[in-house]
């Protein structure tokens, strides 16, 4: 059972690198999304035995972040199908305004179901060397998604996403080794597996953990884009395909989340909890801060998104590094904000695809034009930046509540003030996208046809993300919040 | 065995300094490939006579993978490439060398604060691995090509690795191989990468990739 939601996308990969045809393939890849999310749903209805003592494993946290992920994978999967079916139709040969080739669907397809078991062993693995060997393995699996248009900037963003993050991991790999000696120290035989270090998490050398800890933060900091470590993440968000961009955003980040979340917990066990807290909240506020620097009069939309994912980043190492209410909060967030900011990016994509730039002078108006489009930007907006009724103004709320019950006050306002920040510089920037007055070509092109038609795929995954969010803002259901609370304990920030 | 075992140490740490300061990216290459030797050496060395299939099996594979496959694929991407050796790094070699000295009172510095516990271990291990992987981030950030940066990464990965042989951390086989596939892997995808790059930059020289910017 387990070993299904590892073996049935990686075995898709292997068949998409295979298959000549690529109607089967798109096919092939919504299949074995559908089928991965069938397995999750199985696996949170009756959790599966663990496998290999224990290093494959569902606890509530896996739960949650599988749910995630699977759910994320397979709205966008819909929309894979469309944008290569595009794609395809383009000419093949490099002419004037398509100075490019794309890379070959096959590959492309491979690439995306072998990141997706790649994510799902991140989040199953309950064994820090088999983690780190998955995270490894989604930098890997993603560095060609992102060359997926072979133009000299995406290879740009390639080099210095495969670079700073392989880079990033190898610290995270000593953090393993250091967690290893502290083992050592206490003179227990232990292998790395998380369960057995928690167990005897009282016994291990407190200083060895304290640096695996910090080595564990940074480096898989990186891959999570934290501030000052998240230099790939704009740049390679905003080459990559739309598609990909939804993926890296909504599940990839979330899945190095977990990882600093495993080492948080067994410092918390280890009665070190102080110090893993402090740097989370002090990694959490520099993100938010230097994300809202950023995001204020930024020029490109796909930017702006990659910005507010850091900002997002920021909330839940903060959220967590709280404790408390703040820990569950930041678990809902975790959520929320993979539903919008996929949501988000499926919107831009629609919108690159149209506008042809991703030049925020540039694309303006979608309401005019793109109608659906439209909408969806200015539902993501409220979402992302946390209005109500959105389930992140829920989310957000929760985290602030736990850092005034816990009378962190120069916190709150530094929070606050990012949180604000961010509201005015997004709003400065999306809302002329949305109600701008579009280029005079395009005014007469809408105004002799009426507005574009939005294909289906293009539309409908974002509007079920969009929906997912609205719903959760009205109503969390009581098994969800269950799941939650009991995911914030397993990582040890409840 | 102590005495090999230091002896190798200290080639470790020279090998670091060779890749500090030579320019000529087949040296470096090949400084990088006899520091994936030695490093397969330090576990039998450590562990003699009394070595299990398993760790000889392990050290093999990595000896293999890290001193002959890897600087392969790396001479290959060299060859495809319009490559030039590293004529203006960002830091120069004679400070390359310098700061590598001064590096080396780091690691000792970090070393001397970590108490390490088991009887027997050489006083130079945590040291020389602590400065490997300093050095290796000193290439990183300092060295303009894309090749001499992917042999920076080599060099942090090898002195993660003498940390891990150092305590023989009792990693399962799958593990252990598993991420040796993932550092064969990403120097494979790092090759292609370059090939590409030089393709479409006419160099592989990393400053020219500034286009990404706020």
């Amino acid at each position: 059972m387990l070993w299904l939601l590892i073996a049935v996308p990686a075995i898709a990969a292997l068949l998409a690198f295979a298959l000549p045809w690529n109607w089967p393939r798109r096919a092939l890849l919504v299949a074995s999304a559908g089928l991965h999310a069938g397995l999750s749903a199985a696996a949170l209805a009756s959790p599966p035995q663990p496998l290999l003592n224990g290093w494959i494993a569902l606890d509530a946290a896996s739960l949650l972040f599988l749910a995630i992920t699977s759910t994320v994978f397979l709205v966008t999967s819909f929309y894979a199908v469309g944008y290569l079916a595009r794609e395809g139709r383009r000419d093949p040969e490099p002419s004037e305004d398509i100075p490019f080739v794309n890379f070959p669907e096959a590959v492309f397809t491979g690439c995306l179901l072998l990141f997706l078991a790649a994510m799902t062993l991140v989040v199953v693995s309950h064994h820090w060397g088999l983690m780190w060997v998955a995270v490894e393995g989604t930098t890997l699996a993603s560095a060609p998604l992102i060359y997926f248009h072979r133009y000299p900037k995406s290879l740009e963003a390639t080099w210095k996403y495969l670079v700073i993050c392989s880079v990033g991991i190898a610290l995270a790999l000593l953090g393993n080794f250091f967690l290893a000696v502290a083992a050592k120290g206490a003179h227990l035989p232990l292998h790395l597996a998380i369960a057995d270090l928690e167990r005897h998490a009282g016994a291990l050398d407190p200083l060895w953990l304290q640096a695996a800890f910090l080595l564990l933060l940074v480096g898989y900091g990186t891959k999570m884009g934290l501030a000052p470590l998240h230099t790939w993440l704009p740049d390679a968000h905003s080459e990559a395909p739309s598609i990909v961009s939804a993926l890296l955003s909504g599940v990839l980040l979330n899945c190095a989340f977990l990882a600093i979340l495993r080492g948080h917990s067994l410092l918390v066990k280890a009665g070190l909890g102080k110090f893993s807290q402090d740097l989370l909240v002090l990694f959490g506020l520099v993100s938010m801060v230097v994300a809202a620097v950023f995001i204020i009069r930024q020029a490109d939309y796909k930017r702006l998104l990659a910005y507010s994912s850091i900002e997002h980043m920021g909330i839940l190492a903060l959220g967590v590094g709280i404790g408390g209410v703040a820990g569950f909060g930041s678990m809902l967030h975790a959520v929320n904000h993979s539903f919008t900011k996929a949501m988000l990016f499926l919107a831009a994509g629609n919108t690159l695809a149209f506008f042809h730039t991703k030049s925020t002078a540039e694309a303006r108006g979608t309401l005019r034009v793109l109608p659906v489009t439209g909408v969806l930007w200015i539902a993501g907006l409220l979402a992302i930046t946390g209005s109500p009724p959105f389930g992140t103004f829920l989310s957000e709320f929760t985290v602030l509540k736990g850092i005034v019950d816990g009378g962190h006050v120069l916190t709150g306002v530094c929070y606050l003030a990012a949180l604000g920040a961010v509201f005015v510089g997004m709003s400065a920037v999306v809302l002329p996208i949305v109600y701008g007055t579009p280029a005079a070509e395009q005014s007469a092109v809408t105004a002799s046809q009426g507005p574009a038609t939005e294909a289906w795929w293009s539309v409908a995954p974002p509007l079920v993300l969009g929906t997912g969010v609205l719903l959760l803002g009205l109503y969390l259901p009581a098994g969800l919040s269950d799941l939650l609370k009991q995911a914030a304990i397993a990582v040890g920030a409840q | 065995m102590s005495n090999w075992l230091d002896a190798v140490l200290v080639l470790l740490m020279l090998t670091s300094l060779w890749l500090l300061g030579s320019s000529r990216l087949q040296a470096c290459i090949r400084a990088v490939a006899l520091q994936g030797a030695l490093l397969g050496l330090i576990p039998l060395l450590s562990k003699w006579p009394d070595i299990s299939l398993r760790l000889g099996a392990v050290a093999v594979v990595s000896m293999v993978i890290k001193a002959v496959v890897l600087p392969a694929l790396l001479r290959r991407a060299v060859r495809e490439v319009n490559v030039r050796n590293e004529v203006e790094p960002l830091v120069g070699f004679t400070t390359s060398l310098l700061l590598g000295i001064a590096l080396w009172g780091i690691a000792t510095h970090i070393a001397g604060r970590l108490p390490v516990d088991v009887p027997g271990l050489s006083p130079l291990l945590v040291p020389v691995a602590i400065f490997t992987v300093l050095c290796g981030f000193l290439l990183i950030v300092s060295r303009n090509t894309a090749v001499m940066q992917v042999i920076g990464y080599l060099g942090l990965e090898n002195g993660i690795y003498v940390f891990g042989w150092a305590f023989a951390i009792e990693e399962p086989l799958l593990v252990e191989m598993g991420v040796l596939l993932d550092v064969f892997v990403a120097v494979f995808v790092m090759g292609i990468t370059i090939h590409h790059l030089s393709r479409e930059f006419d160099s592989i020289e990393t400053d020219e990739l500034a286009s990404l910017k706020d």
